[in-house]
């Protein structure tokens, strides 16, 4: 049996869990209040202390624009910064999709036929960790510089990597007493996989979306630096970066972070619900 | 009952490979079947009478112009990169500009390292600076921070400290060692806080301080934490150091050689895929490298199972 | 208590055995590892296991009772020797749904809820729905969990899962039950009280029993025989009738019985020899 790779599993996303003993005044109040008051102060008090500073350094824009006129190009490019999130946010919604899809159909075939297994798995592991945006450019030139379909390529290829990983982890980690357990009932083959293969898997099926989906994000943005059409964020903000215009550049990266932060909510909600009873 | 011995392991390993180089031959089997079957203009959808350029292509055309033979893309590799006399083969070069993105990819690496073990030394020290940046190390995983890199770029010509003056490769290492660094705060906090209640109790009867526990107990016990981390982070810093290099303007690395092998693709098709070689070579070695480091720790990664 | 020489080999006619839970002759399982080292779970196993009867399997560590309840599950197979439940080879057992079976680990399945989980040999065996709810609510009235049909695995304490467990393993009304340590992680008095509530069931339901367990006191209360075993290799050494009296009948107080004590000390004395009982204890065997 290959070994998989820690790499795309690992859930590098997960929070440490809590250590400290429950003291009295832990109400469930007081506890939300602890978890969402210290990043949101310190959000604050950065952004007056970058606003400080820049002004009253006068520290010129291209090294850090202020925050209060981040704001105003904000306000002012609301339209064009929707529309830039938008084209980008749909490559990467399409590109994790059809990643997604295609991962577990392959790491359903890989979990019943050991040859497939064995040849996809390090292929697999290897893309895990070279820059799959290397490819960009040539997927340009294949797929034609006017159109998203090497952008949405590359943003599938990423997606497709954790989901196929941490599904296949997720398929061949049944319990050996369910296993047991099925046998004894001489259930078929289809059976088991209903009553207990899939429901097993399901957990690392959505652990490994939730990668898949900032992965989707952030290639389909980074390959917006290697050319194609110029609709998306990361053309939006190597133009503005170039006409130096820092401070519009920066509201379209305020964007790009949205955009993030959008996707890993969805899924996130998405691995809740379906994870209700475990 | 079986129990693996090393032989059994390493044919293990050995049969691991050959399953892997069969599935290379099969991924370069189906490019070359496709070329060979496919449609020759490809598929293209919506494209508009007379307009050229229009509509959506979802296949590639088969020509070797668009699609060179596997073959091809190797043998490109042995000639020479450029017409000019005395150019070196284009493997060299590639190799060459990897090699340079390596070094760069690595010291983005170390710095992400440092910064990001610093960091979560800050969080497991303090609650207050756990609970106030630890939301925004892990929500910065899900973002696209690179697009920053093109707003850093501008720090190169600008920035003069007397006589240092800022590089362009500078900006590079700046972008990968962010790109590299919350893995690593996010997994080293995680490994430092993996001790037991029971193991922090054991310390503590040994009336052994903050750092004492630090030292012997917190960072042995945070290697298996720490390892994925680290793979994550060095994959992170090489696309990051692909990226930056373009975005920058970095003319040294294997990221400008991509591109500029991409563009000039219709005139050589076979071309750009050298680069891309290297840049898969690049991510496989930077993952080799910690992998070695993994085998080095290997003994801390050993866990108590329960009889 | 007498102890008897192991029971000579049954009448080998088909139509004998039918009647016979499980017979097993001369099983032998032996497993091999790397580099040809061999392990041999068991040897030369001979047992009868009547219709209705109550069997227990006790020894220590290794010694292959699981083993053999798993080869009498057939879920695993013998490398020698013939296994016959209701007459049937062990595969044909299982696929006909001779038995129901409780593991150590209860083995729910986390995502059903209590009555999803119970239903689950009869949904897999096509059994309609309303039968299906039917059959659920007498099972959980059974084992007394009916204000928890509706909860799931992790809301249950160890106790109240292993007798879901045991509800799930009644749900087809199996003549022959097949139980490996259900109560092997429980506390004391949580077990205490499985004990006699499995004699309960039984009683309600009259099916043979096959159960292993590390405990001398519990294999004496609830068994009509205990069979004693031993490892290396691993082998029957020894079989003890334990009259105390129909499952019906026997209850809390027999556990200060003296007719169970001297029980308790002739399957001690079988384990470890006679001088045991008073000296101390041999290792994996519960002989509180």
């Amino acid at each position: 049996m290959t070994g998989l790779p820690d790499a795309a599993i690992v859930t590098q996303l997960a929070p440490p869990t809590e250590r400290r003993r429950r003291g009295p005044g832990d109400r469930p109040l007081r506890r939300f209040v602890g978890l969402v008051v210290p990043p949101i102060a310190l959000f604050i008090v950065l952004v007056l202390l970058v606003e400080l500073v820049v002004v009253a350094a006068g520290i010129p824009p291209f090294v850090l624009a202020s925050p209060s006129a981040i704001w105003d190009q904000l306000v002012q490019y609301a339209p064009q910064v929707l529309q830039a999130t938008l084209v980008t946010g749909l490559n990467a919604l399409i590109g994790l999709v059809i990643g997604a899809v295609i991962g577990v159909l392959l790491a359903i075939i890989a979990s019943f036929i050991r040859a497939i297994d064995g040849m996809l798995v390090p292929i697999v592991a290897a893309v895990a960790v070279v820059p799959i945006v290397a490819l960009a450019p040539v997927l340009y030139t294949m797929f034609g510089s006017t159109s998203e379909v090497a952008r949405i390529i590359i943003a599938s290829i990423a997606a497709f990597v954790p989901v196929f990983l941490n599904t296949l982890r997720g398929l061949r980690q049944v319990r050996p007493v369910h296993r047991d357990l099925m046998r004894s009932y001489a259930a078929t083959p289809r059976q088991e996989t209903r009553a207990v293969t899939i429901p097993s898997a399901l957990p690392h099926f959505f652990t490994g979306l939730r990668i898949a989906s900032s992965l989707a994000v952030i290639s389909a943005l980074v390959a917006e630096y290697f050319g194609g059409p110029r609709q998306g964020l990361g053309s939006a903000i190597t133009t503005a970066a170039a006409s130096s215009a820092y401070a519009r550049a920066w509201a379209f990266v305020i964007g790009a972070i949205l955009l993030g932060l959008v996707f890993f909510a969805l899924t996130s909600l998405i691995e809740r619900i379906a994870s209700r009873h475990r | 009952m079986t129990t693996t011995t090393p032989a059994t392991r390493r044919a293990r390993r050995w049969r691991a490979v050959l399953w892997g180089v069969l599935g290379l031959v099969a991924l370069a089997a189906v490019w070359e079947l496709y070329k060979l079957v496919g449609p020759a203009d490809g598929w293209l959808i919506g494209a508009r009478e007379g307009v050229t350029g229009s509509g959506i292509r979802l296949l590639p055309r088969t020509s070797d112009q668009a699609m060179p033979h596997t073959w091809e893309m190797l043998g490109r590799a042995a000639e020479p990169v450029t017409r000019a006399p005395g150019a070196l083969p284009l493997g060299v070069v590639v190799l060459l500009a990897a090699l340079v993105s390596l070094g760069i990819a690595a010291l983005g690496w170390l710095v992400g390292v440092v910064v990001g073990f610093a960091l979560a030394l800050l969080m497991l020290g303090f609650r207050i600076a756990e609970r106030a940046v630890l939301p925004f190390v892990i929500l910065s995983q899900t973002v696209p921070l690179i697009a920053l890199a093109p707003l850093i770029r501008n720090w190169g010509s600008r920035l003069e400290f007397g006589a240092f003056s800022w590089e362009s490769w500078m900006s590079v290492v700046i972008i990968a060692s962010y790109l590299a660094f919350f893995p690593v705060a996010v997994g080293a906090l995680r490994g430092l806080q993996s001790p037991e209640a029971a193991d922090l109790d054991l310390m503590r009867s040994y009336a052994a301080g903050w750092w004492t526990t630090l030292f012997r107990l917190r960072l042995p016990a945070s290697v298996p934490f720490l390892i994925p981390a680290l793979r994550l982070a060095a994959a992170n810093a090489v696309v990051g150091t692909v990226v930056a290099e373009i975005s920058v303007g970095f003319s040294g690395g294997i990221g400008r050689l991509i591109l500029e092998t991409a563009v000039a693709a219709s005139s050589d098709p076979a071309k750009p895929w050298s680069p891309i070689l290297g840049a898969v070579l690049l991510g496989l070695v930077a993952a080799g490298f910690v992998a070695l480091l993994a085998a080095f720790l290997s003994p801390f990664r050993r866990q108590e199972t329960v009889a | 208590m007498s102890s008897q020489a192991p029971t000579a080999a049954p009448d080998p006619t088909p139509a004998a055995d039918a009647t016979e839970a499980v017979v097993a002759r001369g099983v032998e399982r032996i497993f091999h590892g790397a580099k040809g080292a061999t392990v041999t779970a068991l040897t030369g196993i001979e047992l009868t296991v009547h219709d209705g009867e109550f069997v227990s399997l006790i020894g220590p560590s290794g010694c292959g009772k699981s083993t053999l309840l798993r080869l009498i599950a057939d879920l695993d197979e013998p490398t020698a020797g013939d296994i016959r439940v209701f007459g049937r080879t062990a595969r044909q057992a299982r696929i006909d749904q001779a038995y129901g079976i409780a593991f150590q680990q209860a083995g729910l399945l986390p995502w059903r809820s209590v009555a999803a989980n119970i239903e689950l040999p009869l949904q897999l065996h096509g059994v309609g729905a309303s039968a299906r709810r039917a059959r659920v609510a007498e099972l959980v009235d059974l084992v007394g969990l009916a204000d928890f049909a509706k909860h799931y695995p992790d809301q249950l304490s160890g106790g109240m899962q292993q007798r879901v467990a045991i509800a799930r393993s009644l749900a087809e009304s199996p003549r022959l039950l097949l139980m490996d340590e259900p109560f092997g992680a429980l506390d004391e008095m949580t077990r205490e009280r499985m004990q006699t509530e499995l004699l309960r069931i039984r009683a309600e339901t009259g099916a043979a029993v096959v159960f292993v367990t590390h405990s001398i006191p519990e294999a004496v209360y609830l068994s009509d025989r205990v069979v004693v075993m031993s490892p290396r290799p691993g082998r029957i050494t020894d079989e003890i009738d334990v009259r105390l009296g129909e499952a019906a009948e026997r209850g809390e107080d027999l556990r200060e019985d003296t007719a169970f004590f001297e029980g308790v000390t002739a399957v001690r004395e079988a384990l470890h020899g006679p001088q045991a009982s008073t000296a101390g204890a041999a290792r994996g065997v519960d002989v509180r």
